[in-house]
């Protein structure tokens, strides 16, 4: 037992964290909101240099993986820096066409699983487990849809109306399956559906921790130096309260979402509850997160000029992304030990 | 990163496992809050520490088996999730034990932690006065010096386990000149039947005496029952606090079991319609793995040479708020007899709920309020300033 990041795990996350730091990720989260795509697709390419994507593909596919501890640790800062784009689909993605690959057509994973671990290739995805949308599909170079009763794997050929997301960093798109490549057919698309399903859970919890992480980071330092009333506003008690309480939640999702990962890596039995335990946690305590910081830095925090909203729009839509919090507690009560 | 247990630790869990099967009371014993109940709970623990269950964290030598951090979470899991009794010793094994290991002469830990892990000698812990709560640095009893020992003056309360146990340890103002409020205070131990010790049950929410007052006249402790030195108890006592919100008060084991219980519960007794019971069953069982895995990281991280410090505030109230939150989906879950006591003909055969609620709600206020914690969280942790308590 040794349920603790090693050396080089903590610190593939602090090198990520300096160089999401350093590319000024806000500025490209805020031009990917605003339809400039290109800023984004260079902070894609370099996540995928630093090795993100290639956790999710298998070694036989010029991957690194699939390692879901490194790639917690990886979402957890992309969550934190507000990354854009459809990370979490191309992560699902690539468990999809690369994870059980003995049943699934290889032609597929050797076609799109080295572009998508090297960061050449952005994908989206829609699955029944997701809902009827896949995100960013105007600007992934591919989305993959099963279809209703999961026995078929397609690309898609185009998409419906692009609508827009609570969070302006994403965009949500009916991917049209008429006319797309069918990939594969048969029962095995089931199993290999829903173990992909697991793994976007998983991601967005990673992810949602680390949004809601940001936004307490960044609250504390605003209570800091706020003044009101002669005083720093965070040496009231109130206001101390309530970050301590949103940092209670955050403390007690990290381990969820580690353990989730020890989970899928084992590929025990448990793996899907243990991902919907950690994705209600996640989502719970970045949500609450959010509305802390929102009301501590008041009327600036409510506007979408201040950087702040990034993170608090992000933490709504990832709330609902891949497992709603009632499909995911259902989820936790049916599991084999609940 | 793993959860794997070794092939010794998945052996010392099947030992205790078959223990537990073999030697659990066949019936509930009585609340531990009643004197039959302490009687019943005290052979209980005479039985635990014959095969050297009853601490199994602590060096041989005290009657313990020198048990690894990981190796006491596990016999806890099993402990709870066999469903044994209440320990009555707790306050003496987690609050006094540590504090002697640190602090004690080899003299103290010999006469004293044998008993204690016997169950011959059971500790009632005595810190909190009328006008004292968390803020432990106004305590006011005093301890005063005399030829060969000290005279205890004064007045505690909430006295937990004191209406029935046998020995008090508590601090006490021996220096009322000492420059800061802390400085200045000794750590004590003293029988509760001594000359001059008048104790009054006082009971709690449901009127059981989990606690009383206790009122001393000139008490006399020798200089043996002194723990540390004179004048430095805050340092001592603050030793023991971080243990009580710590690792040891609470632990996973009693929740992850609560939460199977309580799923089983739910099976039985709740409509598959009702998303809104089914959600809140679903959130127990999610904080109870959470304070598990939380609880394996610390124990990595000890194992790995660290240590917790402020750590320990997120536990106590992250605890303390889930054990509530188990025991009221319990009774909401029970509908109508959820107002039942468990001594009721009604209530339910797999019972304890409400017992169980009624020591919930205290979660939040002993071992420093929620408050208390909610600032050293944020003060130390957050490294938000000092200020403000309003």
């Amino acid at each position: 037992m040794k349920f603790l990041l090693d050396d080089e795990q903590a610190e593939f996350g602090r090198t990520l964290d300096r160089m999401l730091t350093s590319a000024g990720a806000p500025a490209a989260v805020r031009a990917w909101g605003g339809g400039d795509t290109g800023p984004g697709r260079a902070l894609w390419k370099r996540i995928a240099d630093a090795g993100v994507f290639a956790l999710a593909v298998p070694e036989e596919y010029e991957g690194m993986g699939p390692l879901p501890v490194e790639l917690a640790v990886s979402f957890i800062e992309l969550g934190r820096h507000a990354v854009p784009g459809p990370l979490v689909e191309t992560v699902a993605a690539a468990v999809l066409l690369g994870g059980p690959a003995e049943c699934l057509d290889t032609s597929a994973a050797q076609r799109w699983l080295p572009r998508l671990a090297s960061g050449q290739a952005m994908a989206s995805l829609a699955m029944p487990a997701g809902g009827p949308y896949a995100l960013d599909m105007d600007t992934a170079d591919v989305t993959f849809v099963v279809g209703q009763g999961e026995t078929e794997l397609h690309t898609a050929s185009g998409h419906g109306t692009v609508q827009p997301s609570i969070d302006p960093a994403r965009r949500l798109a009916v991917p049209h399956i008429a006319g797309g490549v069918p990939l594969v057919s048969g029962a095995d698309v089931g199993a290999a559906t829903r173990t992909a399903a697991d793994w976007a859970a998983f991601a967005t919890a990673a992810q949602a921790l680390g949004v809601g992480l940001a936004l307490v980071e960044r609250t504390v330092a605003y209570a800091k130096q706020r003044t009101q009333f002669s005083t720093t506003i965070g040496a009231f008690q109130a206001v101390k309260h309530r970050l301590a309480d949103a940092l209670i939640g955050l403390e007690f999702a990290r381990p969820l979402v580690h353990g989730a990962a020890v989970a899928l890596a084992g590929k025990s039995p448990d793996a899907g509850a243990e991902v919907a335990a950690a994705k209600v946690a996640a989502g719970d305590a970045a949500y609450a997160a959010a509305r802390t910081a929102l009301q501590l830095h008041g009327a600036i925090g409510y506007t979408a000029e201040y950087d702040l909203s990034l993170w608090i729009r992000k933490a709504r839509a990832l709330r609902s992304a891949w497992g709603s919090p009632s499909a995911c507690r259902a989820r936790v009560l049916a599991a084999p030990g609940g | 990163m793993d959860l794997d247990f070794t092939a010794a630790e998945d052996a010392f869990r099947a030992e205790a496992r078959d223990w537990l099967a073999a030697h659990i009371p066949a019936s509930p014993l009585p609340s531990l809050e009643t004197a039959e109940g302490f009687a019943a709970h005290r052979a209980w623990e005479r039985t635990l520490s014959a095969d050297r269950w009853s601490v199994v964290s602590w060096p041989a030598r005290h009657g313990g088996r020198d048990a690894s951090i990981l190796q006491w979470l596990i016999f806890e899991e099993e402990y709870f999730a066999a469903g044994a009794p209440g320990r009555v010793s707790q306050n003496g094994i987690n609050l006094l034990a540590p504090t002697l290991f640190e602090h004690g002469t080899p003299e103290q830990c010999g006469r004293i932690l044998p008993a204690m892990a016997s169950g011959e000698v059971i500790w009632a812990q005595a810190w909190s006065e009328p006008e004292s709560g968390s803020d432990l640095a106004s305590l006011r009893s005093t301890a005063t010096r005399t030829a060969d020992g000290w005279l205890l003056n004064g007045q505690k309360a909430w006295s937990s386990r004191a209406a029935f146990a046998d020995r008090a340890f508590g601090l006490f103002r021996s220096d009322p000149d000492a420059d800061r409020p802390h400085r200045g205070l000794t750590y004590l131990m003293f029988p509760l039947d001594a000359d001059g010790v008048t104790v009054r049950p006082v009971g709690r929410l449901d009127g059981k005496p989990a606690f009383a007052e206790l009122f001393l006249d000139d008490v006399f402790v020798p200089d043996a029952d002194v723990i540390g030195e004179p004048g430095c108890g805050w340092q001592a006592a603050m030793s023991t606090a971080g243990n009580e919100r710590g690792l040891t008060l609470r632990s996973p084991g009693r929740f992850t079991a609560a939460a199977e219980r309580l799923t089983a519960l739910w099976r039985a007794e709740a409509g598959p319609d009702d998303t809104t019971l089914r959600d809140r069953v679903a959130d127990a069982v999610i904080r109870s793995r959470a304070y598990q895995l939380f609880t394996y990281a610390n124990a990595s991280r000890i194992a790995a040479g660290g240590s917790i410090g402020a750590e320990s505030s997120l536990n106590k109230v992250f605890w303390s708020e889930l054990d509530i939150g188990l025991h009221e989906t319990a009774l909401d879950l029970l509908g109508p007899r959820g107002e039942l006591s468990d001594e009721a003909a009604d209530a339910p055969a797999e019972g304890g709920w409400a017992d169980g609620y009624i020591f919930s709600l205290a979660g939040p206020i002993y071992a420093g309020t929620n408050e208390i914690q909610r600032d050293i969280i944020a003060e130390r942790l957050l490294g938000l300033p000092k200020g403000r308590r309003s």
